[in-house]
Formats: C-alpha cells, sequence, structure tokens
C-alpha cells in the first residue's frame, strides 16, 4: 500500500460530514432490518414468561419436530457432503467431456425455488408423478414421510458442499495428488493424506452452511412433507403450524432454537473464514471450471 | 506446461457418485416437472398460465423483487463501503450479521418481520400513524425480498472495494475533481460489474422466494399473492396440472436468471482478477 500513518491523503467519501451520514443510514438500517427482528424472535419467545418457554419446547409435538429436523440433517448432510466431495474430485482431479455441463447441473437448485423443487419431487413420487402408483404398490411411502423430506432437502443443498470445494481444489492444482500417486500411494491415501489436510476448513465451511440450509428449509419441504402434526412436521413447519394456531409465544419459542442455530452458525462461519474458507472468489458455473482460474486472497 | 499428464485415481467411482445423485436428486424431479407441464397440450398449459389471478401474481412478485432489489443496492453498495473504506466500533460485528438473513430460516424470517411490521408491531405501530401499513399488502412483500436478499449485494461489490486501487482516485484528485465526480466517472464503473452481478442474484432470490414472504404478505388474489404462493395452492386444492404448469413459469425463469447471474458473474470476475 503506497500510503501509511500520518501523511495518508483522504480519500474519496472520507470527508467526515459524509462520513458521518453514511455511516449513520448503514447503522440504523442494519439495526432495523437484521437486528431488529433477530431482537424480537428473543423477546416475542419469552413474551409469556420463561415457564411458558421452558413448556412450549417441551411440548411433546415441538420436541418431536426437533426430532424430525435433527434426523433429516444427519441423513442429508453426510450424504450431500459425501457427493460434494465426490463432485469436487472428479472436477477438478480429472478431465472429461461434459464436465462444464456437470458444473452447471450442481448449482441449478441454488437457482430454483424451493417451491418449484417440492412440487418437482411430488411429480415424481406423488400419485399423480412418474413412480406414484408403482410405490404405492410396493407400500414403499416418500411423500408425506421421512424419505421425501430427506430428499427435498437434498435436493435444496446440492450445490453447498461442492461449491466451497470446487473453485479451492481448481486453485490447488493436481501436482500434490500425481506426487504422491507416483510415489506409489493409492487413491484413498492420496486424498486422505494429501487432499483433505488441504480443503478440510473449506469442506467444514460447506457443510456447516449445508446443515444450517436443511435444518431451516421451509418451502420444498413443506410441499413434501404434508404437515402433519407430531408425524411429519419439521421445525420450521411447526413454527407456521404454531403461528396460524394464534400461539406466537409457542412459535417464537420453537423459532428462537432456530434463530440460536444461524447464530452459532455465523459464528462457526467467521471462525472457519479466519482458516481461509470461504474467501476464493468463485467462477461462475456457466463460464466452466477451467476458464477462469480463481484468485485466492491472501 | 506439461506435456504428459499422470492420471489421478478415482474417476469411475467419484463420477459414478456424482452422476447418480445429481440424476436422482437434481434432474429426475425437474424433468418429470417439465414432463408433467409438457402432458398439458399447448391450449390448457397456456389457458392456465395466462390466467388472470396468474398474470396477476407475476405482475406482483416482479414489482415487489424490482423494488426490493432497487433498495438493496443502495443499501447493499452504502453497507459494502462502509465495511470496505471506513473503520468504526463494530465494524467486524456487522460484518458477520450480514449474513444472518441467508443462515436465519425463511420462516422464522417471515413470523419476526411479520410481527414487527403489524400494525400492533414496533415498526408497524408508529408506521401506521403516519397512514402506511406495511404487513399485508404489497410493501411486506418488498421487506420481506429485500430482507432474504441482502447478503448477495454486499458480498459481491466488497471484494471489489477492497482490491480498488488507490492511485485511481488520487489521479482524480490530482487533477481536481470533486468526491461525487470521481465517484460516478472512476469507481462506479469500476464497481458495476459486481453491481450488476449483485442485483441478478437478488431479483433472482427474491422472484423464488416463498418462506419469508407468505406470513407477511397477506395472500389475497390479484393484489399480494406471488407466484410461488399460487403454485402451492392449486397443489393444495388437488389442481396438479395447474400447479405443474405454474412452477414450470418459475422454472423457465429461473433458468433464465441462472444464464444472466452466471454471465454477470463471469463478467464481473474478469474485471476482478488480475494478472
Amino acid at each position: 500500500m503506497a500510503h501509511h500513518g500520518k501523511g495518508k491523503p483522504p480519500r474519496v467519501g472520507d470527508h467526515p460530514l459524509f462520513r458521518r451520514a453514511l455511516l449513520t443510514f448503514v447503522l440504523v438500517l442494519v439495526g432495523l432490518m437484521i437486528v431488529a427482528p433477530l431482537v424480537v424472535i428473543g423477546v416475542e419467545a419469552f413474551s409469556k414468561g420463561v415457564a411458558y418457554f421452558g413448556a412450549s419446547i417441551a411440548d411433546p409435538d415441538t420436541r418431536h419436530a426437533i426430532m424430525l429436523t435433527v434426523i433429516t440433517a444427519l441423513i442429508a448432510v453426510p450424504v450431500n457432503t459425501a457427493f460434494g466431495v465426490a463432485a469436487a474430485w472428479a472436477i477438478t482431479k480429472h478431465d472429461f467431456p461434459g464436465k462444464r455441463l456437470l458444473t452447471v447441473i450442481i448449482e441449478i437448485p441454488f437457482s430454483v425455488s424451493p417451491i418449484v423443487a417440492g412440487v418437482a419431487y411430488l411429480f415424481v413420487f406423488g400419485l399423480q408423478g412418474l413412480f406414484g402408483h408403482a410405490l404405492q404398490a410396493m407400500e414403499i411411502k416418500i411423500l408425506f414421510a421421512l424419505p421425501g423430506i430427506v430428499l427435498a432437502s437434498m435436493f435444496v443443498t446440492a450445490p453447498f458442499v461442492a461449491r466451497e470445494l470446487i473453485p479451492l481444489m481448481q486453485a490447488q492444482g493436481r501436482d500434490l495428488e500425481e506426487a504422491a500417486t507416483s510415489l506409489g500411494a493409492s487413491g484413498w491415501r492420496t486424498f486422505f493424506s494429501v487432499t483433505l489436510p488441504n480443503i478440510k476448513w473449506a469442506l467444514l465451511y460447506g457443510v456447516v452452511l449445508c446443515n444450517s440450509r436443511v435444518m431451516g428449509e421451509f418451502g420444498a419441504v413443506s410441499v413434501v412433507s404434508g404437515n402433519i402434526r407430531g408425524q411429519t412436521n419439521t421445525l420450521p413447519l411447526h413454527i407456521e403450524l404454531l403461528y396460524h394456531d394464534y400461539n406466537a409465544a409457542g412459535s417464537f419459542a420453537a423459532a428462537s432454537i432456530l434463530a440460536g442455530l444461524a447464530i452459532v452458525t455465523l459464528v462457526v462461519k467467521v471462525a472457519l473464514e479466519r482458516q481461509g474458507a470461504g474467501r476464493i472468489q468463485r467462477p461462475s458455473a456457466l463460464a466452466g471450471a477451467d476458464t477462469v482460474t480463481p484468485e485466492v486472497k491472501p | 506446461m506439461r506435456l504428459r499428464r499422470r492420471v489421478l485415481p478415482g474417476l469411475p467411482l467419484a463420477l459414478g457418485i456424482t452422476l447418480v445423485y445429481v440424476a436422482i436428486i437434481v434432474v429426475l424431479p425437474l424433468a418429470a416437472l417439465v414432463f408433467k407441464a409438457a402432458s398439458l397440450g399447448p391450449e390448457d398449459y397456456w389457458r392456465i398460465i395466462s390466467s388472470d389471478r396468474a398474470v396477476a401474481s407475476y405482475r406482483v412478485t416482479v414489482t415487489c423483487a424490482l423494488a426490493a432489489t432497487a433498495f438493496n443496492l443502495v443499501f447493499g453498495l452504502s453497507l459494502a463501503w462502509v465495511l470496505v473504506r471506513y473503520r468504526f466500533p463494530g465494524r467486524r460485528l456487522v460484518d458477520a450479521l450480514v449474513d444472518l438473513p441467508f443462515a436465519l430460516p425463511t420462516a422464522v424470517a417471515g413470523i419476526a418481520l411479520t410481527t414487527l411490521f403489524a400494525t400492533n408491531g414496533w415498526f408497524g405501530g408508529p408506521l401506521s400513524l403516519i397512514g402506511i401499513k406495511v404487513a399485508y399488502t404489497p410493501l411486506g412483500i418488498m421487506v420481506a425480498m429485500s430482507f432474504t436478499s441482502i447478503p448477495f449485494i454486499v458480498r459481491t461489490v466488497q471484494p471489489v472495494l477492497e482490491e480498488l486501487d488507490p492511485a485511481l482516485e488520487e489521479a482524480g484528485q490530482t487533477l481536481g475533481a470533486s468526491d461525487l465526480s470521481i465517484f460516478v466517472t472512476v469507481i462506479l464503473p469500476l464497481l458495476t460489474p459486481a453491481l450488476l452481478a449483485g442485483v441478478s442474484l437478488s431479483f433472482a432470490r427474491s422472484l423464488g422466494e416463498f418462506g419469508a414472504i407468505i406470513f407477511i404478505a397477506g395472500n389475497q388474489p390479484f393484489s399480494t399473492e406471488i407466484t410461488a404462493l399460487l403454485a402451492f395452492i392449486r397443489l393444495e386444492e388437488y389442481d396438479y396440472p395447474a400447479s405443474a404448469a405454474i412452477a414450470s413459469v418459475m422454472l423457465l425463469t429461473a433458468f433464465v436468471m441462472l444464464a444472466i447471474t452466471n454471465f454477470m458473474q463471469a463478467r464481473a470476475l474478469r474485471y476482478t482478477v488480475r494478472g
């Protein structure tokens, strides 16, 4: 940098009055639009006292919703992680035709409305869909049950791990892996002792964001779950149900759990960013994984 | 440049897992949706997607998304500017809070915003005194859309602002240009690719948003009903063809927006990457 210390000339926008005005404008809006929603969740959750809050959380339907959400995440997140690692390994460490198209397809769920995702799953597994009657004949229940919820969650989070790993592994190249295999290491050994240590923070970053989205997903799950109280209601759906039952305090009590999860996610995210995760500029999927070399910021 | 590359192991397994997962989880459902919509026949399909109620829902969704994106353009640029160029207590906290709209589940955001903006809420109360109603009006939809897409513009503009070469501004200052004219003629053109990328991401997200909106929108057909909700309502009425048709319109829009955002991001990145 050219300037340090006292001799530093004022840059554009450094006029004290302008600075104060812009800072005030931004901080007021952050307060109103970001902090206030967070605060109101806490205030409403305890609006009927601590005892009511405790009773709301301990309610069997709420406990069941929490369990269902945790089980969904325990299935969807590891499967998604395995997929993300496999996709990143295939795309960044190998060359094959259709690589660019595959990269684009992986990113699709990020652009599709969760409602469209839910509706689409209905036309695969529902009675009016492709496999509905066959599944019914075999007495396999996918919609309005755990498998449907897990599948819809996997759709909306499909890009989460892969999109963190692909640009990073692209930037790291293949030299280390090539050296390891030429020294006789197996593929698995190469992955676990050469690749994994280099991508662990980015991997964890993707996993944390994926988990946060799985546990909070509303639209897609709302279509495929059938909203059966105490059976197929995940925590976000249970929040909606309580809210429409005019049990605002109960709804916000349940919501405060997910708000707590969001705060934990942000804290972990910041900690992982200090380790260098999430700081790579993502090349666009359409531009192709190999046309633009991503830049690793120092 | 190496002429002969050593081929790394693991392609069949890794590619196999990837293709199976993508085929079952992503491609199959979208294909099923398109198949269902296509089975309608052109006349029925057109009748459904051009019905008065559907067209009204497109109008509400697009208008509100445009307004929310315009607001986020100003707010997001200001926020990124303040985070990059000013030092103030709590800056890192504000920087972390920018991502809250992504981390907070949409249903939670929905009930929180509705409570704030209802006529007996912290913001809705004072606003109703001056005659402004937010909850259960299109304004509420805009608020929910703005909230859920705040991070996009901030996070696309921030890295470009960080990399901005001070020498460019100094050149303008040496020539006696005012701050405003340097901003408009030097800085803004450099930020434009990133701003456009952020704007297209923010707009695309607003078009598809559901959870945060349905609580605050009021959901009255023709005035506060978004397209995503109409697709959902048709399902609940067991009108599956109509739901498929409307969802297919949203899917097509999403693909168009995906192409636009990818183009914008590639452009923005070209301007960021330095040799």
